[in-house]
């Protein structure tokens, strides 16, 4: 007979004790097991190209422009539409993708390795904000940027981390937290201690003292530099945790900007899915609501690991997200508490006297007080090749966390 | 015509999240098509760019530089609009309710610990669930909620009493606790007076006429009007006596009760004897036979029971002193009382008194037809047998003066291995048998000598009726009777209520005892009140008048209400 709680403790104790180290970078294809010349890889649970929403329509078309197999999009669509590529979830790949999170096979990824159970996790470099692949555009100087992450950026910041011994992202985190950053949505101050503590190998290794400030002034300029590998950290964390015999602890969140789909640790590999809610999101000059594509993006396996929205009390200054008070910011954590099994060792929060993030969504919990997980995200514009729109909260939908708790007493006979 | 309008501010640093939060602000001004307020980034540069929003001051910015533009119907509600960024930024958000609300006991009990009550007055379907989890954070409950099933109810009450916690309820309407009513109660002084109620009415007119007296409660503690039922037994009614029997504060108790199931009434009044302090009791349409017994006093109606109660709080009796019972001398398997009249009404009112302690008495008088002895002349279990009716006297004298007859059956009783205790009238005066004592108290020597042979002992208690100036002289009949081991008194009831006591107690030890409860800890209890209420606002409000600390719970039924997922959460537990 199994346990739950003894299942769910080794679970969350996976998830607390990985300790994740960014190691260097590589082309995906390199690294990324199972990944070949024809496979691209995508954010969310698996979805074919007809039910793809626009941003990674968009992403897809983009990829195959920088990898050469198309000069235009309408190329690129032919291509896409033929069945010769092929598609599957970064999730299923040991990978994550924020926004459309498409992953293509030369792309350069991070390698991030867990340094307490070995295993490790790819995310690619992120691109800054405003018009950029992740968020579907694809016009020639999103290429461009691209091109530039690929055969200049990622080679310096792969010699930069090697000559740095790795940059360790779990005390980063924890620091970062301390900051005002949620480990999401606001990552300020995060890639501000990534960019500081690689600086001094970036002007040691670069290749000439040009590329160095190009690439320190990328980083400092983006303040999202290190969520790609505070992502692939997350992943090394969750899968940490995943496949216990048992477990009603959630191990994936991500969405396809069609799908949001959950995977749960004693439910092994299945993904239950659910349609993709509209974020509540505050929008860039000149956008609305109309223009915003439904939750996307591999972003949400922050949350799963413990921080982003369930770590709103520590970022106050995000709530303004959603016109809210400091003080929905606290809620927001105090109602994560509710629905998670623990609070976490190393992600701590100041003002609440230095209590554990909520980690470790228990799906009993969530049906059980239809409570839903809260999640900071960015809005991708509906259409292909335009970009963000906008950031805000949204929550999953309720029916993926019934599924999985009627699969689970189905699987285990309860 | 429209037209665009900015402003540039150097130097200056606003998030990027309040600047959209105010760019919003701005484009919902009446008259305002579209607004931006950016910092001057490339960028958010090429973002104005893609909506024409676009100025040379705007293109001439730096990334460094807050840049506002609007868009608007005219210039002079363009420059309003920009004039209002001050104001938009600097205003403070109105702060909502300041008191956080969890979603969960668990949650409520991280942020105010020192609750010991939880009050519960949520759907009768979801009560149950609720007050589970109360117990669970070892919690005492006020269970307001009805339509909670009689199942529930039991195994409620059982996890409660293992953990030593009250589930007062449910459908309980009131209870007072530390000066402090819960649910519907009225403002009642503190003071020396414990209730216990199975009926929430009782208890409001209980504890307010006696604040009208001028006295005031320590505890009104309600248990709702099923706990008193066979099926629940008294649990909650049982654990809040001893408590009370406890509590040194509480100088009185008070027990009001809708009629209780007479055995459980039984249970409840074997612990009140031995409460050790005054107990005033009144179980509706159950009619007192004797005003006082012991530490118990029966109350003739609530306001009866008030009234007494403050009385006896205001002159505390002597200490009441049970006569010395030594049960210990009884064999194993004695148990019944055997009654062997002479006197008609002597015996009735043996019955009477009887039922206060014994729950059937048989008789071949009886005082209620069920209690009919079959054959007068063979005693069944506890039997009163009035040798004066005409049965008995067909061709004899009557017992007063003829004690053969009585002499005979006094002997064959002795020999029943299940006889306790057996009692005799002896009636003297004019006309009686001119020294009756003289052939009774050989009679008694000896029928307590076949006990003893036997292994038992037998009790034989008599009351004697006369005076020292009839022809017999009461003590020269009373002497004899004493030498030959009888427990003698004057007063028929006296002799009752001694004989009544020893089989009650031999009774008792006969009869399994439930488990204990845990009994209640008086030091939580005792601690000022603090309090978790779940449903109606209301009993929230109320409390806060009265200036408790408490938290109003978020609360939502579980699974949404969904019948099958809370199934599988109910199963799931069995694997936690």
């Amino acid at each position: 007979m199994i346990n739950i709680t003894e299942a769910n403790k080794k679970v969350v104790e996976a998830f607390m004790e990985a300790r994740p180290v960014v190691v260097g970078t590589a082309k995906a294809i390199e690294v990324i097991p199972g990944m070949h010349k024809d496979l691209y890889l995508h954010a969310g649970p698996p979805i074919s190209w007809e039910r793809m929403a626009g941003p990674m329509k968009g992403a897809m078309i983009g990829a195959l422009i920088f990898e050469g197999r198309a000069k235009t999009a309408e190329e690129a669509n032919k291509l896409l539409e033929s069945g010769q590529i092929k598609f599957a979830p970064c999730h299923e790949h040991a990978s994550v993708g924020p926004m459309a999170g498409v992953i293509s096979p030369s792309m350069a990824v991070f390698i991030v390795e867990n340094k307490t159970h070995g295993n490790k996790a790819y995310s690619g470099m992120n691109e800054g904000r405003g018009k950029v692949l992740r968020m579907g555009a694809y016009s020639p100087e999103v290429i461009d940027r691209m091109k530039w992450l690929n055969d200049v950026y990622a080679p310096t910041m792969d010699a930069a981390l090697k000559s740095a011994g790795g940059v360790d992202i779990r005390s980063l985190l924890g620091k970062a937290l301390h900051m005002g950053d949620d480990g999401h949505n606001r990552l300020d101050a995060a890639s501000l201690l990534f960019t500081t503590s690689l600086a001094p190998h970036i002007a040691k290794v670069a290749k000439n003292a040009a590329t160095a400030s190009d690439v320190v002034r990328f980083m400092g300029e983006n303040a999202l530099t290190i969520l790609n590998p505070v992502m692939a950290a997350c992943k090394t964390m969750t899968d940490a945790g995943a496949n216990i015999e048992g477990s009603t602890i959630v191990t994936v969140m991500a969405r396809n900007g069609t799908d949001f789909g959950i995977r749960v640790s004693g439910l092994g590999d299945r993904w239950f899915t659910g349609p993709a809610g509209q974020v509540k999101a505050l929008y860039f000059p000149g956008f609305t609501v109309k223009d915003a594509n439904p939750d996307i993006g591999d972003s949400t396996i922050t949350e799963t690991a413990g921080i982003g929205g369930f770590a709103m009390a520590t970022a106050p200054a995000i709530v303004t997200f959603i016109s809210g008070t400091a003080k929905d910011a606290v809620q927001t954590t105090m109602d994560m508490y509710e629905i998670t099994y623990a609070e976490h060792k190393y992600f701590t929060i100041p003002f609440l006297e230095f209590r554990g993030t909520p980690t470790g969504v228990d799906i009993r919990k969530v049906v059980e007080k239809s409570m839903l997980p809260r999640v900071n995200t960015g809005v991708a514009h509906k259409d292909p090749g335009v970009g963000q729109v906008g950031a805000g909260v949204v929550t999953p939908p309720m029916n993926i966390f019934e599924d999985a708790l009627v699969a689970f007493a189905e699987k285990y006979g309860i | 015509m429209a037209v665009i309008k900015a402003q540039i501010r150097t130097g200056v640093y606003y998030d990027s999240a309040v600047l959209m939060q105010l760019q919003r602000s701005l484009a919902n001004l009446p008259g305002v098509g579209d607004a931006g307020v950016i910092m001057g980034t490339d960028t958010n540069k090429e973002l104005l760019e893609r909506i024409d929003l676009v100025s040379p001051e705007v293109t001439a910015s730096r990334e460094n530089d807050l840049v506002i533009v609007v868009r608007a119907d005219n210039e002079k509600t363009a420059d309003e609009a920009i004039a209002k960024v001050d104001e938009l930024l600097t205003a403070k958000k109105a702060t909502a309710e300041t008191n956080v609300r969890p979603k969960t006991i668990e949650a409520a009990n991280e942020i105010l610990p020192e609750s010991s009550w939880v009050l519960i007055s949520v759907a009768g379907r979801y009560a149950a669930r609720v007050a589970r989890q109360a117990l669970a954070v070892g919690k005492h409950v006020f269970l307001f909620s009805d339509n909670v099933s009689v199942e529930d109810e039991i195994s409620l009450k059982a996890e409660a009493a293992e953990k030593g916690l009250l589930v007062m309820g449910p459908d309980c309407g009131t209870a007072i606790v530390s000066g402090i009513g819960l649910g519907f109660a009225n403002k009642v002084r503190k003071g020396p007076i414990g209730m216990v109620a199975a009926a929430g009415t009782g208890l409001q007119q209980v504890s307010s006429r006696i604040h009208q007296l001028g006295s005031g409660l320590t505890y009104g503690i309600g248990t709702g009007g099923r706990d008193l039922s066979e099926k629940i037994g008294g649990v909650t009614f049982l654990m809040a006596l001893d408590v009370l029997t406890r509590d040194p504060e509480t100088k009185v108790i008070v027990l009001v009760s809708k009629p209780p199931a007479p055995k459980v009434a039984e249970d409840v009044l074997r612990v009140a004897r031995k409460a050790g302090k005054p107990v005033v009791v009144n179980f509706i349409g159950r009619t007192p036979i004797s005003r006082q017994v012991g530490n118990l006093y029966f109350a003739s109606g609530l306001d009866d029971a008030a009234a007494i109660a403050v009385e006896l709080a205001k002159n505390p009796p002597a200490p009441y002193v049970a006569p010395e019972l030594d049960l210990k001398r009884f064999a194993k398997g004695q148990k019944y009382l055997r009654g062997l009249f002479s006197g008609g009404t002597l015996a009735y009112e043996a019955q009477h008194l009887l039922t206060e302690y014994l729950p059937k008495v048989y008789a071949n008088a009886p005082i209620n037809k069920d209690n009919k002895l079959k054959d007068a002349l063979v005693s069944v279990e506890h039997t009163i047998v009035d040798l004066g009716e005409d049965e008995f006297t067909v061709g004899r004298l009557h017992p007063m003066m003829d004690n053969e007859l009585r002499i005979r059956r006094l002997l064959d009783e002795a020999k029943d291995p299940e006889v306790a205790v057996i009692m005799l009238d002896v009636v003297v005066g004019f006309g009686s048998h001119e020294d009756p004592a003289s052939e009774l108290a050989p009679a008694i020597a000896k029928a307590k000598d076949v006990a003893k042979k036997a292994g038992r002992y037998l009790e034989v208690a008599a009351v004697v009726t006369g005076t020292e100036d009839d022809p017999q002289k009461l003590s020269a009949q009373i002497e004899p009777l004493k030498k030959a081991g009888a427990w003698v008194s004057t007063s028929n009831e006296e002799v009752v209520r001694y004989v009544g006591s020893i089989l009650q107690g031999l009774n008792a030890v006969a009869t399994v005892e439930k488990p204990a409860a845990t009994p209640i800890d008086l030091a939580i209890l005792k601690k000022p009140l603090e309090a978790i209420n779940i449903g109606l606002e209301s009993f929230y409000d109320n409390l806060k008048v009265q200036g408790t600390p408490a938290i109003q719970l978020d609360w939502r039924p579980s699974a949404g209400g969904n019948e099958k997922l809370i199934g599988i959460l109910e199963r799931m537990k069995k694997y936690e």
